[in-house]
């Protein structure tokens, strides 16, 4: 059996009298790509927060690699080879998109090896032509494109992706899928996404969320045409 | 180092050699001196401001620090190289200690501004409660809001009866804001510099990227600090004496508005801006028609409104429009080339 290597255990996130995550069990194995869905405040969001750092969890306990990771910092989860991608595009505006991927290998390489890989990440992603470009005066969709140069040029074992298609042309998100696929060769992915049609071209197993529960996990056709998650997600018309 | 480093240095040192040569035929080596001071402070701001993002009200705080801990080490010590080294590491330590409370605080913006305001005032009201016999430090009595006069200027390293003054101290300090210069120049091409531009433009990405932001502004704070502090060192030393006002708010303001009006985001902006309206307001001293402070006002708002980006990078876009485009045509022919063949 493959290795877990993101695991949360009754994972708790209260916001005064608000559940937004309730008693999360989940489990991800290697080289493995989960999307998480759910309708519009179903605790995906806040999961994905207390994954990454960026919240600390009520209760409950999040592992990676066996390794309890509970209440650390975003940079801590960072430095264990996680690449993070936010709901907003994070991005350095101001700078430009090597810079900006340059300063992601820098967190693990020396400077001529970050350089080397930003070259291999920009050819990667067909980012060549506007490498000296801002990221400021970049189209929504090729923002999306260098964030995920950020999280890839790295090499992570496990990338949490937070609504990656997000905002994007059917071309960007064509492009999207190919990557997200190349990822999992060497990675883990979480993808937390709405559009369902993306969801259907990447995606294998699927995790529900519905009132910050996890309402059910099988295969994505099966989740498709199940009658619970058609009515709680899709809504009654669907 | 690459090339366009070594043009940068290079660059620097002729510009800068012309100027001191220059500039005493303009201005007196007095007024100069004070003014580079002031270059020097407003670099400091320059850099934790313009290039980490940390808006500081209190730079004046390390200014009066450095100029406090030069002032009363020298007395003790009764010669200015320690005092001096003194000053920039006790000011840098002071900044450490702080800047991590508040950058490991996770404090925002307007909280970072109110704390470093208020430290301020604490070392303003403090300093000028110690007016009283009890309060020595060593050989040095506090002073009060009279301050501490009397004490060991600059002198020759090794030998405290040869005093760097007058037009040698002028070299002295345009000297030690030139090495400054350059040191900024090198922290910014430097990994940790781009790391820092990088977290001034979004700290949540450099985070999940994997950087320890807290720690990284913590130093670049204290380095900023550890530059104030030397330019209060070498004040106090040109001052001879060392009084609370150093650590006023209007001086604070006044740093702020140094780095507004020469242009944010460029090394040279805020010591242009800093000599700039130094000279200015020293000018303006020597007339009682119009009150200084008003016409500093004034021309903070004119900058605000019509240079926003500051004097430095206003003549920089100039440069460009005028001289840029005969040197953009070579490229572009490059290019062209590159495409058909």
């Amino acid at each position: 059996m493959a290795e877990t290597v993101l695991e949360t255990s009754g994972l708790t996130m209260r916001f005064g009298g608000v559940v937004a995550s309730d008693n999360v069990n989940f489990k991800l194995k290697h080289r493995e790509l989960r999307c998480l869905i759910g309708p519009n405040g179903a605790g995906k969001s806040t999961f994905f927060k207390c994954v990454t750092g960026l919240l600390t969890p009520s209760d409950g306990h999040v592992f990676m690699r066996g390794q309890d990771v509970t209440g650390w910092m975003p940079h801590q989860v960072a430095s264990l080879g996680v690449g993070i991608k936010t709901q907003t595009p994070n991005v350095m505006d101001a700078l430009s998109v090597h810079e900006n991927i340059w300063l992601a290998a820098r967190r693990f390489f020396d400077p001529a090896e970050a350089r080397a890989r930003t070259g291999d990440v920009i050819d990667r992603l067909s980012l060549g032509p506007i490498a000296r470009t801002d990221l400021g005066q970049l189209a929504h969709g090729e923002r999306q494109r260098v964030e995920l140069g950020l999280v890839i040029v790295t090499d992570p074992w496990l990338v949490l992706l937070d609504e990656p298609a997000a905002g994007m042309s059917a071309e960007d998100v064509d492009r999207m899928t190919e990557i997200i696929h190349d990822i999992t060769r060497s990675a883990s992915v979480v993808i937390v996404e709405h559009d369902m049609q993306f969801i259907r071209s990447i995606a294998e197993t699927v995790t529900v969320f519905h009132q910050g529960r996890v309402l059910m996990e099988d295969h994505v056709d099966r989740v498709m045409t199940d009658e619970t998650v058609r009515r709680v997600y899709l809504g009654k018309k669907a | 180092m690459d090339r366009s480093a070594v043009r940068d240095v290079i660059v620097t040192l002729v510009v800068s050699a012309i100027l001191i040569g220059v500039m005493p035929m303009l201005i007196s080596t007095y007024t100069l001196t004070v003014l580079i001071i002031y270059g020097m402070l407003g670099l400091s701001l320059g850099l934790i401001w313009g290039f980490g993002g940390i808006l500081c009200f209190g730079q004046a705080a390390f200014f009066g620090l450095g100029a406090y801990v030069y002032a009363i080490s020298a007395v003790n010590v009764g010669e200015s190289t320690l005092p001096m080294i003194l000053a920039v590491l006790l000011t840098a330590g002071f900044a450490a200690l702080l800047g991590a409370m508040m950058f490991y605080g996770r404090l925002t913006d307007v909280y970072l501004g109110v704390i470093t305001l208020v430290v301020t005032l604490i070392l303003f009201k403090f300093i000028n409660s110690t007016a009283g016999p009890q309060y020595v430090i060593g050989k040095a009595r506090m002073g009060g809001f009279n301050g501490i006069p009397g004490f060991q200027t600059l002198n020759v390293p090794g030998d405290p009866g040869a005093y760097i003054w007058g037009d040698a101290y002028y070299y002295v300090c345009a000297v030690a804001l030139i090495i400054v210069y350059l040191l900024v120049t090198w922290l910014l091409r430097s990994s940790f510099g781009r790391i820092a531009i990088g977290i001034r433009e979004n700290e949540t990405r450099m985070a999940l990227i994997g950087y320890d932001v807290a720690a990284r502004k913590t130093v670049l704070f204290a380095a900023g600090a550890g530059i104030a502090g030397l330019a209060g060192a070498l004040y106090a030393s040109w001052a001879e004496i060392v009084t609370p006002t150093l650590f006023s708010l209007g001086q604070s303001a006044e740093i702020i508005i140094w780095c507004i009006v020469g242009g944010l985001g460029t090394r040279l902006g805020p010591i242009v801006g800093a000599a700039g309206l130094a000279y200015l307001k020293f000018l303006l001293g020597q007339q009682s028609m119009i009150d200084n402070t008003l016409i500093m006002g004034l021309v903070l708002v004119i900058f605000v409104l019509f240079l926003p980006r500051g004097l430095v990078p206003a003549i920089g876009a100039l440069w460009q429009v005028s001289v840029g485009h005969k040197v953009r045509r070579r490229p572009a022919r490059r290019m062209r080339r590159a495409r058909n063949g």
